[in-house]
């Protein structure tokens, strides 16, 4: 019965992304419409991100330390060891399941609203692909705006770890930086942004879908964007393995 | 002209339609009346193929819809207006940004020129001087103008009302009732509206189509209603009469 209704909605999610995926009406609403997300999703959640990112590279930093007590382990390593952290999991990952829990909470109740009010209705009654009009600015906004804000996150947490071990006097910053410069394998970026693009995309997806097949009334509204959160979430985790596995082992 | 054939709209195990004919007329207000739940609702969305039917089929002005693929649907749907129970106005967009919002997405006449329609359709309808204020900042009222206003911005040869008066004082309900039916004969537009206020079926119902449990029961003009030996919608009118000498 879960297994049926779980392929039902899988089925369904597909036929939601090929409508998304038609020519839009007018490219000059597009575009703008665009611009408008990338403003909401992106610029809007750089606050939330800086202050995580800060922290989080902070704490790694200093936990880092403190369970390497050991003598002949150099204290370069933890600078070394918290940039490892900071790009493989804590910016892709961590941040964009924030990011599901802030973004994709807002899209589907922004979508979830429209389709209660019969807004969705007028748009379908106009001609205009309401699926497309409402959620391919925000998934595209989704996949310019994360990398974006995961290379900042990236720089963000360093820095913080660099602070932290600064102020705490638990690595001198020369150890840090020369940490933060060791071994580096170049390739680990590019698979972080690729990681991270991919999640921007099921979050904006999922919850948009979530949003459009709301029914009822406002109660519904605030199940579809808790549902949005959970199953995008997860959605991410799993992909974080399947990509991990694939790109890294 | 709008012709229903035969038309069947069932939900799940329900049968909410069954097989309705009807006719609505050009430059009239054509009416739907009906208690709560007789199927008015499902019955106008089917029309405007929000909701696909199960059987029969739909002409406008002898264009089969049965037949038709989405392009050809689409290009229908631009020539109708509708009106929604709730007014759907866009939350996120001013009123004249609604007005506008039908003339940005399929015309390509430069921004002054759609001011200047926009502007024109709200003059129409009354409002004046609320362009940049947001739909939740004008009363229910208002909405339901701003709407009509979006509806007739691309000049629709068919405008579809779903209970455009529901909500509002009598006073500001026979003002919408009066704009939609002057603005039916002035464009010549095919009007068909949803209504359960007997004072817009006196008032400005020119052809009357009464739905009981999902059936046609009886079709006429205000001039005949009073008189229709149909036992459903003497009972209706004497519902809703029986209210109105009680106040
Ligand atoms: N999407 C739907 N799925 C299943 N049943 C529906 C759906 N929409 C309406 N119905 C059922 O169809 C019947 C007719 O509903 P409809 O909304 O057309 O009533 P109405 O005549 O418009 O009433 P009102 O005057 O209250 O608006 C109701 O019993 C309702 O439960
Ligand atoms: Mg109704």
């Amino acid at each position: 019965m879960f297994l049926a209704s779980t392929f039902a909605h899988i089925g369904k999610y597909c036929l939601f992304l090929g409508q998304t995926c038609r020519k839009p009406e007018k490219w000059r609403v597009f575009l703008r419409n665009i611009l408008v997300e990338i403003d909401k999703v992106g610029v809007d959640s750089m606050g939330i991100v800086t202050i995580i990112s800060l922290f989080v590279g902070a704490v790694i930093t200093i936990q880092t330390a403190n369970n390497l007590d050991n003598p002949f382990i150099p204290t370069y390593t933890v600078g070394f060891a918290a940039r490892e952290c900071i790009i493989l999991e804590f910016s892709p990952t961590i941040i964009c399941l924030v990011l599901a829990g802030k973004v994709g909470s807002n899209i589907s109740s922004e979508i979830g609203t429209m389709r209660i009010t019969e807004q969705i209705d007028a748009l379908d009654i106009m001609g205009i692909n309401s699926a497309g009009y409402l959620a391919a600015p925000k998934i595209i906004a989704m996949l310019v705006s994360v990398p974006l804000l995961v290379i900042y996150s990236i720089a963000i947490g360093i820095y913080g770890g660099y602070l932290a071990g600064k102020y705490t006097g638990l690595v001198p910053p020369d150890d840090f930086i020369y940490g933060i410069h060791f071994s580096l394998k170049p390739h680990y970026i590019p698979y972080s942004l690729f990681k991270s693009t991919i999640f921007g995309f099921i979050i904006a997806s999922i919850s948009s879908y979530c949003g459009y097949y709301t029914h009822g009334g406002a109660l519904e509204v605030g199940k579809s964007s808790t549902k949005a959160v959970v199953i995008s979430s997860i959605v991410v985790l799993m992909f974080n393995l399947i990509i991990t596995e694939l790109l890294l082992s | 002209m709008i012709e229903a054939k035969n038309v069947v709209k069932v939900f799940g195990e329900r049968t909410i339609l069954h097989g309705i004919d009807a006719v609505f007329e050009t430059g009239k207000t054509n009416l739907i009346i009906g208690k709560s739940g007789s199927g008015k609702t499902v019955l106008l969305k089917s029309l405007v193929g929000l909701y696909d039917i199960d059987s029969g089929d739909i002409l406008y002005d002898g264009r089969s819809t049965k037949t038709m693929d989405r392009k050809q649907k689409n290009s229908i749907r631009q020539e109708i207006g509708m009106l929604f129970q709730g007014s759907a106005l866009f939350d996120s967009l001013t009123v004249e940004e609604n007005v506008r919002f039908p003339l940005d997405m399929f015309t390509d006449m430069s921004l002054e020129e759609r001011q200047e329609r926009a502007n024109f359709c709200l003059k129409r309808v009354n409002i004046i001087n609320s362009n940049h204020l947001y739909p939740s900042e004008i009363s229910g009222g208002m909405q339901k103008r701003v709407a009509i206003a979006r509806a007739i911005a691309l000049n629709p040869k068919y405008l579809f009302c779903d209970e455009p008066n529901s909500g509002l004082d009598p006073v500001t309900a026979a003002v919408i009732d009066n704009l939609i039916s002057e603005i039916t004969k002035e464009y010549g537009i095919t009007t068909i509206m949803n209504t359960h206020d007997m004072n817009s079926v006196f008032s400005i119902g020119e052809k009357i189509i009464f739905i009981n449990e999902g059936h046609k029961a009886w079709e006429g003009s205000s001039d005949t209603i009073t008189n229709s030996n149909c036992e459903p919608l003497d009972e209706f009118i004497k519902t809703t009469r029986n209210i109105i000498s009680k106040l």
